[in-house]
């Protein structure tokens, strides 16, 4: 498997780190107890396309959104977690 | 008066030459570590002081005997001379790292069984960060070969991994047809 990190290319599986659901980046408000519990626990877990958080830990160090089809192991595309977030 | 002794990273365990292959410990020289704050402006200040100026993504610059390198994102290696002040976080990285060059016309090959990057790609100059074995590492494309550098800590069993492979790709060299 490979990914195609925004920074630095097409690379190798074993430079990223996963980290798990891009539903971390939408952090809900302090307090609201509900939103924190489905933030922090409920995933839509489908067979199909799922976008996911990566770190291309040893190479650029950037965080990046890789949309993927977990049946068919297609990588649809890459993000830089900062472009998504903001 | 205590005379302290300098120890390079490699220290007693490099030069070895291997076949048509040569791993060589290049001097540690003064490096410190230049990340610009978030939309900072430190080129030109750079050029000023040290005559050279950042290099894009995955590359590196030089005049003299100073370098910059691209060695993450949003951070750059400033090697050879001491930054001016910047609007950047500068940390002194002089003797923390390891810097070695592998080559000789093998050296393609001792790469590609200890490093996933595709290194026919690189032109001299490129710099990507990337890993040799379980270790993070920078590689600089040098017109002698690869210039690897991992943290201090890390240079027996750097030097330890790419003498295996160096032997190894030597014997099967060597193997009747
Ligand atoms: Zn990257």
């Amino acid at each position: 498997m490979r990914i195609n990190c925004p920074i630095c290319g097409d690379r190798d599986r074993r430079e990223f780190y996963y980290l798990g659901a891009s539903d971390y980046l939408n952090r809900p408000a302090e307090g609201d107890l509900d939103a924190i519990h489905k933030y922090l626990h409920i995933r839509e877990n489908p067979a199909g396309v799922t976008k996911d958080l990566w770190h291309h830990e040893a190479g650029c160090s950037s965080w990046l959104v890789v949309e993927r089809n977990v049946s068919t192991h297609e990588i649809l595309g890459v993000e830089l977690a900062s472009e998504v977030a903001k | 008066m205590i005379d302290l002794i300098a120890k390079s990273a490699a220290e007693g365990l490099l030069p070895v030459t291997i076949g048509t292959m040569t791993l060589t410990e290049l001097p540690l020289r003064k490096m410190h570590s230049i990340a610009p704050f978030k939309g900072a402006e430190v080129s030109a200040a750079l050029k000023k002081a040290t005559g050279v100026s950042l290099p894009d993504t995955g590359r590196a610059t030089a005049k003299d005997d100073v370098e910059i390198l691209w060695t993450a994102r949003g951070q750059y290696f400033l090697i050879g001379a001491t930054p001016p002040k910047l609007p950047a976080a500068i940390t002194d990285q002089s003797d923390a790292w390891c810097s070695v060059v592998l080559s000789g016309e093998s050296a393609p090959q001792v790469m590609a069984r200890v490093c996933p990057l595709d290194l026919g790609q690189m032109g001299e100059g490129d710099v990507a960060r990337s890993l040799v074995g379980h270790m993070t590492a920078i590689i600089v494309k040098r017109a002698d070969g690869f210039e690897i550098m991992v943290f201090r800590a890390f240079a027996k069993t750097l030097t330890h991994e790419l003498r295996e492979v160096m032997v190894s790709v030597t014997a099967q060299a060597a193997l009747p047809e």
